[in-house]
């Protein structure tokens, strides 16, 4: 059994396409054979709605007159990169106002997408051809040349679920974690997860469409610290933190109900960045992957008190979403950090645009690399 | 009847035997959860009250009179529910079960009348939807 792109296309064109979520997907799989399911069904759309910290946004301001190389640039009293060209700049999700740091780059990027308007300040030396030295302006996302999302890492396949073994409460990325395993953290949507469904990335890849925060765009890379290397479990799924994408889309064709700002206590800013990813299912293999249920993915719970954050235990989602797992002979409350509510909204909202024909599916333009892996940082001196 | 308020005291009152008067002359059954009182300073106490309720409302009227401002903890912990994402990262904190998240449709559920006033929540909520009413 085996299905083209162009195949799927056309029963899409012609209002024939079977199109799924990943949930959907996993409860038939309890009835029927991958064979059945890569002949009935031809897409499957999978979701996530989690804090990403590599993420940002370019965006144009449109020159001044007479011009001004902003080298030094704050929105809203947060200072964002110019060390590009002369009005273009990148927002960075984590970078904070320095007189409120719960404040940062995710409220920009939120603010811009809900329409609102940020304060401009600009500082440059004043040069020949870009004379002014200071500009202050009011913009938003109507008013300035484009606004890029482009985002270094997102969709991090199996990232590992978090405990502390100290005797202090840790307040960290992976929220409050309270002490002598009092309780554990996840992050990744499970069974709905864009990369727990095709884990080798047999059809995501360059040029992949995606649903980025509500807007149509791409893949345009793999992720940093994209790793291919990591021990999977019989079901073939990476057991921690393995690939990741780089994406890119529209920021003006975003939707707020799928980007929101986060302030994670004592760590610091971030952004909720809504994905859906749509797999189409082109033959048997893909159908079984697509198939995989909680109970099949298994993740690795690390201990944030140990340096290098070791991990301790493996559980499968299907233990995490129970509310309980055993750790050390002891029941420990679990609780998610990414909304499945949500990831389920955009699981649905894609299935219904791959249906009418709105999202087109494609092949990758390129794979994503087969073998990589992740170096760490040799430091050139010891630490103070 | 069986009731969990935040008490508010005030600083002139701070110094009086407040519960020993609820259970001595109002008979009620006095459960401190959670207390946070300094001499010469304001106070304020989680309590769970329990009696018949016409004592409890005599103990209520008592302690108005002697300017304790009886809070009932439905009110004491407000959440701006509207905004929420449902990411679930309060029910990491929460041991009272006031706040859950799970099937069948994993948005946040909150039942008032279990919250302890702990504000373990209020730092935990990664979109500050949380506030407490207990203490400054």
């Amino acid at each position: 059994m085996h299905k083209s792109y162009e195949e799927i296309n056309e029963k899409i064109a012609k209002g024939e396409a079977v199109v799924l979520t990943a949930e959907e997907v996993a409860r038939m799989a309890q009835e029927r054979s991958p064979e059945e399911i890569a002949r009935s069904v031809d897409v499957v759309t999978t979701a996530t709605f989690g804090a990403m910290c590599s993420s940002g946004c370019f965006i144009n301001f449109g020159h001044p007159e007479p011009g001004l190389r902003m080298e030094s640039i704050r929105l809203n009293g947060v200072p964002i990169f110019g060390g590009i060209a002369a009005v273009d700049a990148y927002i960075g999700a984590t970078e904070v106002n320095p007189d409120n740091p719960r404040y940062g780059g995710g409220h920009l990027i939120e603010a811009l997408v809900r329409g609102e308007s940020l304060e401009l300040e600009a500082h440059g030396k004043g040069t020949d051809c870009y004379p002014r030295k200071y500009a202050r302006a009011i913009i938003s996302r109507d008013s300035v040349n484009e606004i890029i999302m482009v985002n270094p890492r997102n969709a991090y396949q199996n990232y590992p679920a978090a405990t502390n073994s100290s005797s202090k409460t840790m307040y960290t990325y992976m929220g409050t974690l309270l002490p002598r395993f009092g309780n554990v953290t996840y992050s990744t949507s499970g069974e709905l997860s864009p990369l727990l469904n095709d884990p080798e990335l047999r059809t995501i890849g360059i040029g992949t469409r995606v649903l980025l925060a509500g807007a149509q765009g791409f893949v345009s890379w793999n992720g940093t610290q994209f790793n291919t290397e990591k021990p999977t479990n019989e079901f073939g799924i990476p057991l921690s933190n393995a690939r990741t994408l780089m994406l890119t889309a529209n920021l003006k064709h975003m939707d707020p109900r799928f980007i929101k700002a986060a302030y994670f206590e004592r760590y610091g800013v971030s952004l909720f960045v809504g994905l859906g990813i749509p797999i189409p299912v082109l033959d048997e293999d893909i159908a079984r992957r697509v198939s995989i249920s909680n109970q099949q993915i298994h993740t690795t719970i690390c201990d944030y008190a140990e340096k290098g954050h070791p991990g301790i235990a493996q559980v499968s989602y299907a233990e995490l979403r129970s509310g309980w797992v055993e750790l050390d002979g002891r029941r420990v409350r679990t609780a998610p950090l990414s909304s499945l509510a949500k990831a389920r909204e955009i699981a649905k909202i894609l299935k219904e645009q791959v249906r009418a024909g709105t999202f087109p599916i494609s092949a990758p333009v390129q794979s994503l690399p087969v073998h990589a892996a992740v170096r760490g940082l040799n430091l050139a001196g010891d630490a103070p | 009847m069986k009731e969990k308020f935040v008490l508010e005291f005030a600083e002139q009152v701070v110094n009086e035997p407040i519960i020993y008067t609820l259970v001595k002359r109002f008979d009620v059954k006095v459960n401190i959860l959670r207390a946070e009182i300094s001499p010469g300073r304001e106070g304020s106490m989680l309590v769970e009250l329990e009696s018949e309720p016409q004592r409890i409302s005599e103990a209520e009227a008592w302690l108005r009179e002697h300017q304790v401002q009886l809070i009932p903890i439905a009110q004491s912990l407000s959440f701006r529910q509207e905004e929420c994402i449902n990411c679930g990262a309060c029910t990491a904190v929460c041991f009272s079960g006031c706040l859950t998240i799970g099937e069948p449709d994993w948005t946040l559920q909150v039942d008032r009348s279990k919250c302890i006033a702990c504000g373990l929540c209020v730092p935990a909520c990664p979109l500050g939807l949380f506030t407490l009413r207990f203490g400054d």
